[in-house]
């Protein structure tokens, strides 16, 4: 039998979808996939390095195609997108799975490996909702709608059609401060961008730099809006946290300056 | 414009809508035609909630609270002694299109009171959707209220830019309405429904001809009945509920627990609390009709004419249909899984898809997210260990109370009857 690798890789979907061509070209037996910026030294055995291969990412996309139909396919690149710890490996597990199982089913919800991945596909589809919901423009003085967040889950390439469909007529930026990335929308396409105002986008001075006199007062409009539409009589926190959870108020419009 | 009046106009505008409480954005498809704003994928979203727990979808205010009409009920009624206020068309289609563009919201939900006559409001009703749609190019969500006793042609023209359309019928019986709204006659409520549902099958059949055949309401229309207003049962509720969706293909029904909103001694006193449970039990029954397969009659009839506020609709059925249970889990159809108690459907969904690759047992159900506390108690399934004794149905629900937690438990404790 082989001995255990253990691989790193870059951090991509490509990059992932090569690890899992080397695993079955190799025929490794893999226990652990970390990406090369959170490599964990293992005692007994070094980490591979595996070099993100388009060619070998695309013919396993292929493979997966003949086996799993889009609704697998879907899950499979939304856990990824989880960047959960170890999901990697769980998600070769399940490719192998898919590989070595006559008549595979993303029904058999008695497996645990099937059933995992459809769980956490749908809380990743629950995050990319939510950032529908949440994402709060501002329109800055150079005419473009900007609104930044903070998502658990890498979800902004599953965010970026709803929003290029929804907003065609004007240009916006949807920034990751946490993955420090964004999405620009310049009318005709929407490109990846990095920007360098994580510190700043709290600053009271750097916001009335930014944003004119107007659009804090459609601020207010909308702060008005959400407080006279409350019914006082039916008052339930419990609930209301359990729809828009803390971490993300400082987002909201309606919610942030009642609570600075 | 003033910032600082129509802050104010706001304020009133969308304090007076708030009762109506639709704010369902979902299940309409209109796509963002030539780089336009906005589209609706058929996906309704909650853009945020308010501190009571409800959703905010849509800018939710009325065109005016002036009000010809005094009904007991209604906040805006002429003999209430309160701030008027009255937007512009144009003023509503800026708020719209503004909110619209920072993804505060899916889109507008117009209601009004009723000023000179029914026509001349629904008029400037269907004036801003129509501003919205043509002059805008605005894709996003419209529902606009149907005013009682508006002209079937004015229906007919507003049903071409809204998504939605709908008129609440606020009092679930004739005698309560005659009692609670003396100037509205019944029939002025049942004729913009009238209107629309036979524009949806028009269009609907001429579109399966030509193509092009504009949408017509495509989200279909819904209606709205105050509970706990004059005395009613549940079964009223219910049946005019289940008429309504059979009789003019509502999309929903919403039940509004009655919140006292006037001194007025044909209602509950000022202060009185809403009924929020009765509210989410009703709220339950409506699901089981529209996704469970069950019939009214089933669930509330002559001996049943209110629901059992200590348990679930379906759970309170089950304990009265005790010889269809147990059901095995691994062979039972769709249809009778869909009646454990403690299964939804998204679980039936899933242990149907499951059950073919292997048996499944009470691990595999409680992983799938099957409410075990209920259903063990109706279902046997791959083992060997399931409830063998001979319960009464009384006994039942105790010790499934005993065991659970409900979220209105702490208001209710002192109905709960111990068992040992």
């Amino acid at each position: 039998m082989k001995k255990d690798s253990i691989l790193a890789y870059d951090g991509s979907f490509e990059g992932f979808l090569t690890c899992v061509f080397q695993t079955f070209e190799q025929k490794l037996n893999v226990t652990a996939i970390y990406t090369e910026d959170n490599i964990q030294q293992d005692f007994f055995s070094l980490p591979e390095p595996v070099i993100t291969d388009l060619k070998k990412a695309s013919r396993v996309k292929q493979a997966l195609k003949t086996k799993l139909d889009s609704g697998g396919r879907r899950q499979l690149y939304f856990s990824f997108l989880s960047e959960l710890p170890g999901i990697e490996l769980q998600l070769l597990q399940y490719i192998q799975l898919v590989f070595n199982t006559n008549n595979f089913s993303t029904g058999d919800y008695g497996n645990p490996v099937i059933l995992r991945i459809s769980q956490t596909s749908k809380m990743v589809s629950r995050e990319k909702h939510r950032m529908e919901a949440f994402v709060r423009f501002m329109l800055t003085k150079d005419e473009i709608y900007f609104a930044h967040i903070e998502p658990d889950f890498n979800v902004l390439p599953l965010i970026l059609p709803h929003f290029e469909s929804r907003y065609a007529d004007q240009k916006w930026i949807i920034y990751d401060l946490k993955r420090k990335f964004g999405l620009f929308y310049n009318l005709q396409e929407t490109n990846y961008i990095s920007l360098d105002i994580a510190t700043r986008v709290f600053e009271k001075n750097y916001q009335s730099s930014i944003y004119s006199v107007s659009e804090i007062q459609f601020k207010e409009l909308w702060q008005q809006y959400f407080k006279s539409t409350n019914i006082k009589s039916r008052k339930n926190l419990k609930l209301h946290k359990q729809h828009v959870p803390k971490r993300y108020w400082k987002y909201l419009t309606e919610k942030s300056s009642l609570h600075n | 414009m003033s910032f600082e009046r129509i802050k104010e106009k706001l304020d009133i505008l969308a304090d007076a809508a708030k009762y109506d409480i639709s704010c369902s954005s979902s299940g309409s498809k209109r796509a963002n035609k030539n780089k336009g704003l906005g589209n609706s994928d058929g996906v309704g979203i909650c853009h945020s909630y308010t501190e009571d727990g409800r959703c905010v979808s849509l800018l939710k205010i009325l065109l005016t609270n002036h009000c010809i009409f005094d009904c007991a009920y209604c906040v805006t009624r002429k003999s209430n002694d309160i701030k008027r206020a009255a937007f512009k068309v144009q003023e509503v289609v800026d708020l719209t299109m503004n909110f619209y563009r920072r993804n505060y919201i899916e889109g507008l939900f117009l209601s009004s009171g009723i000023f000179k006559s029914a026509d001349h409001t629904m008029e400037r009703l269907v004036a801003v959707a129509k501003k919205l749609r043509l002059e805008e190019n605005f894709n996003g969500y419209i529902h606009l209220k149907s005013i009682p006793g508006a002209s079937d042609e004015l229906m007919l023209e507003a049903g071409l830019y809204a998504d939605r359309l709908s008129v609440n019928i606020e009092i679930p019986t004739i005698s309560g309405l005659k009692l609670l709204a003396p100037d509205k006659k019944y029939e002025d409520f049942i004729k913009p429904m009238q209107a629309v549902k036979e524009g949806i099958t028009q269009y609907q059949s001429e579109r399966k001809i030509i193509k092009s055949t504009p949408k017509y309401a495509p989200a279909g229309q819904s209606t709205q009945m105050i509970v706990g207003a004059t005395g009613e049962t549940d079964r009223d509720v219910m049946y005019s509920a289940a008429y309504y969706y059979k009789k003019y293909e509502m999309k929903r029904v919403y039940y509004s627990g009655y919140i006292p909103v006037v001194d007025d001694s044909r209602l509950p006193a000022l202060g009185s609390p809403v009924p929020l449970l009765r509210e989410n039990r009703l709220y339950q029954t409506d699901w089981l009709l529209r996704f469970y397969g069950f019939d009214i009659r089933e669930l509330l009839n002559e001996q049943h004419p209110n629901l059992d506020l200590d348990v679930d609709p379906k759970l309170s059925w089950a304990l009265r249909n005790r010889d269809l249970f147990p059901l095995d889990i691994n062979r039972a159809e769709k249809r009778l899984l869909a009646r454990i108690p403690g299964i939804g459907m998204k679980s039936v969904h899933k242990i149907i898809q499951a059950r073919r690759f292997r048996k499944l047992n009470w691990e595999h159900l409680a992983k799938i997210g099957v409410a075990l506390n209920r259903a063990k108690y109706f279902i046997t399934c791959d083992s060997s260990h399931w409830e063998k004794r001979e319960l009464s149905s009384e006994r039942l629900k105790g010790m499934i109370l005993q065991n659970s937690s409900g979220k209105f438990r702490k208001d209710h404790g002192t109905q709960l009857m111990l068992f040992s």
